[in-house]
């Protein structure tokens, strides 16, 4: 079954919840071929009922020790544009819807997610755009994020610290 | 309170300024020549923030070779998510490693999010008070740290440690991979004040030329 999982990580994110239940955007969702939507919700003060309507579920929890499960079992993730987030739906391999809340100001984070959207990691919206963003997006032409360099940082760590190779 | 926060802000100012002064003279002359891995260990001290500080911190520690052992981690006192990612990730290095130590202490946060920038000089001092014991006490040969307020206050007791000849420590700065174009304000603080700086996106690397650029490494 194609899923797609929203996330507002910590805090609450209530525009994006409103919107991506819409009824506009979960028409898009079916044309889409999705049959299930999971949204994880935070601290929000909109929190729509769970409910199963013909051949669409609607799932909703606040918050979760680990959202990596749902991560790995969805087809799409739309998220807030915090780092955390991007970052382990990137690190999945799964395709990255980013909303970005243009209530913040001066949110640092923006910054990230923006960078991967132009590396071609993830697209990128706003709560106004997503209707538009989620017809027009292709998510097979998405580049895959590569995994950080820790093995170099470890190399050159020990070459400061003057640590043997010991192989 | 005025005078209070004047008095202090000229007090700190004036030690930072001194501090940088005595170790663009003696310690980065070197910097080149302490290499405490020479002994075979090396005793580190991570300064994990919280959430996502935490995980890239952690990141880069999953990727340290045995040798970096003990492992001190501090943590801010309000931060209750991060001890359990520490010890997860210990768990899975026991696991892997043989005879790991580590040791998790916690001292006041410097700023917490929202925090006007006046309180958090006060905060700053205050946690301040806390880091020079705790890093006295430990006397750790390296500093890993990437950011959290609370690693400003733990990196200048380093430094004084080692400005008054009790003992050197390397203070390793690795910006948090979400700056792309600014660095954050410890990271400006600390572009000055750490031995080795690395920056993640080419952007930083260009406006920063002191900085390390490797790519991204978490």
């Amino acid at each position: 079954m194609k899923s797609a999982f929203v996330t507002v990580g910590s805090t609450s994110f209530d525009e994006l919840i409103l919107s991506v239940t819409s009824n506009s955007v979960i028409q898009i969702f079916r044309e889409l071929g999705f049959e299930k939507l999971v949204l994880q919700i935070g601290r929000g003060l909109v929190r729509p009922e769970p409910c199963t309507f013909g051949d669409f579920t609607l799932e909703v929890f606040q918050y979760k020790d680990s959202i990596a499960e749902e991560i790995q079992r969805a087809d799409l993730v739309i998220s807030h544009a915090g780092a955390g987030s991007c970052l382990e739906t990137l690190g999945a391999g799964k395709p990255l819807l980013v909303v970005v809340n243009d209530q913040l100001m001066d949110n640092h984070q923006l910054e990230l997610a923006r960078q991967l959207h132009r590396d071609g990691h993830l697209y990128y919206c706003t709560c106004k755009t997503l209707t538009d963003t989620m017809k027009s997006m292709e998510l097979s032409a998405l580049k895959p994020l590569l995994p950080g360099k820790t093995e170099e940082f470890a190399n050159f760590l020990d070459r400061i610290v003057g640590l043997e190779k010991v192989d | 309170m005025f005078f209070v926060c004047v008095a202090a802000f000229l007090g700190l100012s004036f030690l930072i300024a001194l501090v940088i002064i005595c170790r663009m003279v003696i310690l980065v002359k070197h910097k080149e020549e302490y290499k405490p891995g020479k002994s075979g260990s090396v005793r580190v001290l991570v300064v994990a923030g919280s959430g996502g500080h935490t995980t890239e911190i952690l990141r880069l520690m999953e990727s340290l070779s045995p040798c970096y052992n003990p492992r001190h981690y501090v943590i801010a006192e309000t931060d209750t998510m991060s001890k359990d990612k520490i010890c997860c990730l210990e768990v899975s290095r026991k696991y892997k490693y043989a005879e790991q130590e580590y040791t998790i202490h916690k001292i006041p946060r410097s700023r917490e999010v929202h925090q006007s920038w006046s309180s958090t000089l006060l905060t700053t001092l205050h946690s301040l008070l806390y880091s020079g014991p705790l890093v006295f006490t430990l006397k750790p040969d390296l500093i890993l740290c990437n950011g959290p307020g609370t690693c400003v206050p733990l990196c200048v007791s380093a430094l004084l440690l080692g400005v008054l000849g009790i003992k050197r420590i390397l203070i390793v700065y690795v910006e948090s991979i979400c700056r792309v174009e600014t660095l954050s304000l410890s990271g400006k603080i600390l572009y000055y004040l750490s031995d080795y700086f690395f920056v993640q996106w080419p952007n930083l690397k260009e406006k920063y030329p002191r900085s390390i650029y490797l790519g991204r490494v978490v």
